[in-house]
């Protein structure tokens, strides 16, 4: 029995301590935000955040991830309340399979939660694992640059009391 | 009165020791050129530079991350300080466009620029002084061609004195030894172009010999194993550790691939090498694999076979993974069981599959510090060459998990004791990035 933090929920899971995390998540908790695309930790289409860092599900056993925070997509929001990065991504219209972008959302809001004013530049070097093959990528990037706005504490504004 | 004779002739000594230590140290500032001076360029001539300076890794240090080729800028952190990779394109006012052939040959083999400066060992000079005239002429030719940038280096970190450049004077009194490559004349011409290349451009021993205090390399231990950029860069010839010996098929390979079945990947600073390694003359990567090979070779485990571990390896039904091993009880175990078995133990061939973990000299070799970089980062897809990629666990393993994976890997597929200093390893290696 491994016991995880899943969205800020403690849950033991039943699995074999040697299952993937994804398999976890998606067959034992119905949580299918994360996608199965290559199960070597190569494309970042099961990218979940653990403890604050983006890694992979698919390769990644639940027994070493004992006790630890886990936020999947379905933490940041849901269908009827979508999160700040999620709304970013709708109103970029940065899908077109979407078979990628749970695991692109995940690690960007990794990112942006450490540094809120990531560069370009940042962004690009840090979705480096991620494979998109239909081609959205300026999409994608727009999204996480709005998103990055839109959740950025703005200093001016709090000062005044909005 | 006695001691005030005493205290006057001290002084008169010291300030004539003072002198000829200037005087010697001192190199007077070769004239600038006028940079449209030069004709069209032989293109021949320039071809084989760009061959040359490829051998000499010559763009590794000179490009800063993201920056344009051979415009410098590179941090390169030393024991000693921050130094700042030169522009060597041939910009006329932070290049090398105002450098006469004099000049660039003396800044190649000597390590003093045009203007008359001593450069810092950072640049391998006492590796390139071996370098042949028509050679540096080549490499001139390769440079001057190329487009200008205009691109200064940020000032050097270093205390003093080590920032006053005539101390290094002194360091290329003890450790510089100028001198040309001359052919061994009882072997035969592929053997001593290979050693030409391995000792002068290539400057191999630069990270694969051991350093002395003082930043040297140490000349009793050549190819003993040295230290790059938070790497290990291991022994060569008979002082290798890897589990199967390597020979001259294996290097080659390996030096014009990047990576070999029975040995891995290059990674870190090699994995570099062998990018530029991959467009040279393979004649000239052949020589180098041979002359490589006639430095000895190691005992090697010579293991053929794989490890027996676990039972089954029937992929599970999702086709990419292999089925767990039995999961050990010890903790390192049990991560590499359920994590790294299933590409490690599965029957997917390399690039897909992971390296036989048994046959990895980062397992074997004195120094933990490659194993741990590979755990914690992965090997990140190499451009777009078909090499083998990992995943990184540094963010899904704590160093605590990464010590007792590694000394599980250790005791179990080199057969040998654990790491010391394990955890201030692991740490040193997650502080460097």
């Amino acid at each position: 029995m491994t016991t995880l933090i899943i969205n800020g929920e403690s849950r033991s899971v039943a699995a074999s301590p040697d299952t993937p995390l994804l398999y976890v998540l998606r067959d034992e908790l119905g949580l299918n935000a994360a996608k199965y695309g290559c199960g070597l930790g190569q494309c970042g289409a099961c990218t979940v955040i653990v403890d604050g860092k983006a890694v992979f599900s698919c390769v990644t056993a639940v027994t070493v991830l004992e006790g630890r925070a886990v936020t999947t997509l379905e933490g940041l929001g849901s269908h009827d309340a979508p999160g700040p990065m999620q709304l970013a991504f709708i109103a970029e219209q940065a899908a077109q399979c979407g078979y990628c972008i749970p695991g692109m959302m995940m690690r960007a809001q990794a990112l942006l939660n450490r540094d809120p004013h990531a560069t370009d530049e940042a962004i690009r070097a840090e979705l480096q694992p991620h494979l998109c093959r239909c081609g959205t990528h300026m999409r994608i990037l727009r999204a996480i640059r709005r998103a990055a706005e839109e959740t950025r504490p703005k200093a001016a504004e709090s000062r005044t009391g909005r | 009165m006695r001691l005030r004779f005493v205290l006057l002739v001290l002084i008169a000594i010291g300030a004539l020791g003072g002198t000829a230590a200037l005087l010697y140290a001192w190199e007077s500032p070769i004239p600038p050129i006028d940079p449209r001076s030069f004709g069209a360029p032989d293109r021949a001539l320039v071809r084989r530079g760009a061959s040359l300076a490829l051998i000499g890794d010559c763009a590794t240090c000179h490009t800063a991350p993201g920056g344009v080729p051979y415009a410098g800028r590179l941090a390169m952190p030393t024991p000693f300080g921050t130094i700042y990779s030169t522009n060597i394109t041939p910009d006329p006012e932070t290049g090398i466009g105002r450098w006469s052939i004099q000049a660039f040959m003396r800044a190649l083999r000597s390590g003093v620029d045009r203007e008359g400066r001593h450069l810092y060992p950072a640049f391998p000079y006492d590796h390139f002084t071996r370098v042949s005239d028509d050679d540096a002429r080549a490499l001139y030719a390769f440079f001057m061609s190329i487009d200008p940038v205009n691109s200064s280096a940020p000032s050097n970190a270093l205390p003093f004195p080590l920032n006053v450049r005539l101390t290094l004077a002194g360091w290329k009194l003890l450790f510089l030894r100028q001198a040309r490559f001359v052919a061994d004349p009882s072997r035969d011409e592929r053997w001593n172009r290979g050693k030409y290349l391995v000792d002068g451009l290539g400057h191999c021993g630069a990270c694969h010999s051991p350093r002395n205090l003082l930043g040297a390399e140490k000349a009793s231990a050549e190819f003993e194993g040295g230290e790059a950029e938070g790497w290990r860069a291991y022994a060569l010839g008979r002082y290798s550790q890897s589990p199967v010996a390597w020979d001259e098929a294996a290097l080659t390979d390996y030096l014009a691939n990047g990576s070999h079945p029975l040995h891995g990947t290059a990674q870190g600073p090699m994995a570099n090498v062998v990018d530029n390694l991959a467009q040279v003359d393979p004649a000239d990567v052949s020589a180098m694999a041979y002359y490589l090979a006639s430095l000895g070779k190691s005992e090697g485990r010579n293991k053929s076979e794989r490890v027996p571990f676990g039972p089954g390896r029937l992929p599970q039904a999702a086709g990419a993974q292999a089925a767990t091993p039995s999961i050990p009880s010890e903790p390192g175990g049990a991560i590499y069981a359920t994590v790294c078995a299933s590409c490690h133990e599965g029957d997917r061939p390399p690039p897909l599959g992971g390296a036989r973990l048994d046959l990895s000299t980062a397992v074997t070799d004195d120094a933990p510090a490659n194993l741990i970089n590979l755990v914690l980062n992965g090997i990140p897809a190499a451009g777009a060459s078909a090499r083998p990629i990992m995943p990184g666990f540094g963010d899904v393993l704590g160093d605590r998990q990464i010590s007792d994976l590694s000394n599980y890997l250790r005791t179990r597929f080199a057969g040998r004791s654990p790491w010391d200093g394990l955890a201030e390893a692991v740490a040193e290696a997650r502080g460097g990035r």
